[in-house]
């Protein structure tokens, strides 16, 4: 409730400055142009959201799926988690923006781009939040566990998974936020549609109200898709409410 | 001092194949620090022993010793196979009740409607009926404890260790539980490694209290409580037992 008034406020005070500041409406539209650019491009708008989405769908589940293996993996065996851990961690280090267009050259205009940054970019988040909490397990519950005589795929079942499925859908949230960052920085590197493709196609086309509402619809896409975890993460986990939450 | 061979618990009907604890000077060593130092005690199978003694004497190494967690630097450690009762209870929070006092089965590879149909008699039956559901941040320090106990009884093993388990509750519901022990432990009899740091909890509960030294932990005294269940701490003999292990803990 707060958080809207607050939105109120500041959308009042963007409103004001458009139109006493004296700016060029080309420069910055004020939020009643961008909301009109929202309603009359909405086919335009509609039809660029569905490619960009898919995109993040697709890139988000792949990070999602090869992030909890490599965790789990990298768990499991030591020496490979020695091995390759150097490697996970520049998969991150790689700026997107010098990658992306060499990705394009290889895997062409398409889809298959897109997807592969946004994965790449989501993989980190995930894979290194799941290691993390799996590694962090309660050492006196995995002591326990040996008394009953728990195998090792038996201690990772019972305890080590469930304790560490917070932390795993934490860094899924932190993904997602970042994947539509993504998606724009792989279209802009190379693309034929898509939100990203809009703005950087409205932009010189002095459209920039429509460019400001591709902004307006790729936020509200990302604080959809954080809120849709927010709520799968209480669902998959009420005891994390009734323990850490005040 | 001698063990007394003809105890209460020699008495009592135990499970098949149970087998007892035998602790043969064991010396345990953590770096620098000697947990425990030529220890020697035995626990007779269906027999209730509880060890008291100053904290960081070692009494939480003797457990581990004996359930097979670590092993000694020094000396024999031979037990049956042993399940723990660890001094935070450990409950899964992500876990029901039921689920929780059922896991050594589940563990195990039993499936979760076996294991739930198994768990529930004597979840019941040890006044935990109508828990079943709640999650254990629902439930008390005391019924935590109870479903961690039945946890312990239900891994199937003949010899339990249960490190201070009534430690984190408040005397009321401490005494309330030393009552249900008593009485879970006559209907599921086992061989019992009692830890504790108070006296009245050991001589309420055992066959035989062992004392141990600050650390390194070593056996000082002996006492065997030949007092008939249930035992009332208001009770002369019992005053005069408990008396007699506090004088042997500050010696």
């Amino acid at each position: 409730m707060i958080a809207l008034l607050v939105v109120l406020a500041l959308l009042g005070a963007w409103q004001l400055y458009a139109e006493l500041g004296g700016v060029d409406r080309l420069i910055l539209p004020a939020p009643s142009e961008i909301a009109t650019a929202l309603v009359e491009d909405r086919g335009l708008l509609w039809n660029n959201f569905l490619v960009t989405a898919s995109e993040v769908a697709l890139g988000i589940g792949a990070a999602l799926l090869l992030g909890f293996a490599c965790a789990v993996a990298l768990h499991f065996w030591l020496p490979l988690r020695r091995a390759t851990y150097p490697l996970l961690i520049g998969s991150q280090a790689i700026p997107i923006v010098i990658v992306a267009p060499l990705l394009v050259v290889w895997l062409g205009f398409g889809m298959a781009p897109k997807v592969a940054i946004i994965a790449l970019i989501c993989f980190f988040p995930v894979a290194v939040t799941t290691l993390d909490a799996l590694g962090r397990t309660d050492r006196d519950t995995l002591k326990l566990l040996r008394t009953l005589d728990a195998t090792r795929w038996s201690a990772f079942r019972f305890a080590e998974a469930p304790a560490a499925l917070p932390a795993a859908l934490s860094g899924a949230k932190i993904a997602v936020a970042v994947a539509v960052i993504g998606a724009v920085f792989a279209e802009y590197a190379g693309s034929s549609e898509g939100l990203g493709h809009l703005i950087l196609q409205s932009v010189p086309q002095l459209e920039t109200a429509r460019a400001w509402a591709a902004v307006v619809v790729l936020a509200a896409f990302a604080v959809l898709l954080f809120y849709a975890l927010d709520v799968a993460q209480r669902r998959l986990l009420p005891w994390t409410r009734t323990e850490g939450r005040p | 001092m001698p063990f007394q061979t003809e105890t209460p618990a020699a008495r009592r009907p135990h499970p098949p194949g149970a087998r007892g604890v035998r602790v043969e000077s064991a010396t345990r060593r953590f770096g620098d620090v000697t947990a425990v130092e030529a220890l020697s005690l035995s626990v007779a199978p269906g027999e209730v022993v509880a060890v008291v003694g100053p904290s960081g004497c070692g009494k939480s190494t003797l457990l581990e010793l004996v359930c097979g967690l670590s092993e000694p630097d020094d000396g024999v450690v031979e037990a049956g196979p042993a399940a723990l009762m660890p001094q935070r209870d450990l409950l899964l929070p992500w876990a029901s009740a039921l689920d929780n006092a059922a896991l050594p089965l589940r563990v195990r590879g039993v499936s979760k409607a076996d294991a739930r149909a198994a768990a529930a008699p004597v979840f019941a039956e040890l006044g935990l009926a109508g828990f079943e559901g709640a999650r254990p941040s629902e439930l008390s320090g005391g019924m935590r404890q109870r479903v961690a106990f039945l946890r312990t009884l239900l891994a199937g093993k003949p010899v339990l260790c249960l490190d201070e388990p009534f430690a984190a509750l408040d005397a009321l519901s401490r005494a309330d539980m030393q009552r249900w022990l008593a009485d879970a432990l006559g209907r599921e009899p086992r061989t019992v490694l009692l830890v504790t740091h108070d006296v009245e909890e050991a001589v309420v509960l055992a066959d035989r209290v062992a004392v141990l030294s600050p650390r390194p932990g070593r056996v000082v005294a002996e006492l065997p409580v030949p007092l008939p269940r249930p035992r009332s701490v208001t009770d002369r003999a019992f005053v005069a037992l408990r008396e007699r292990a506090l004088e042997a803990l500050g010696s």
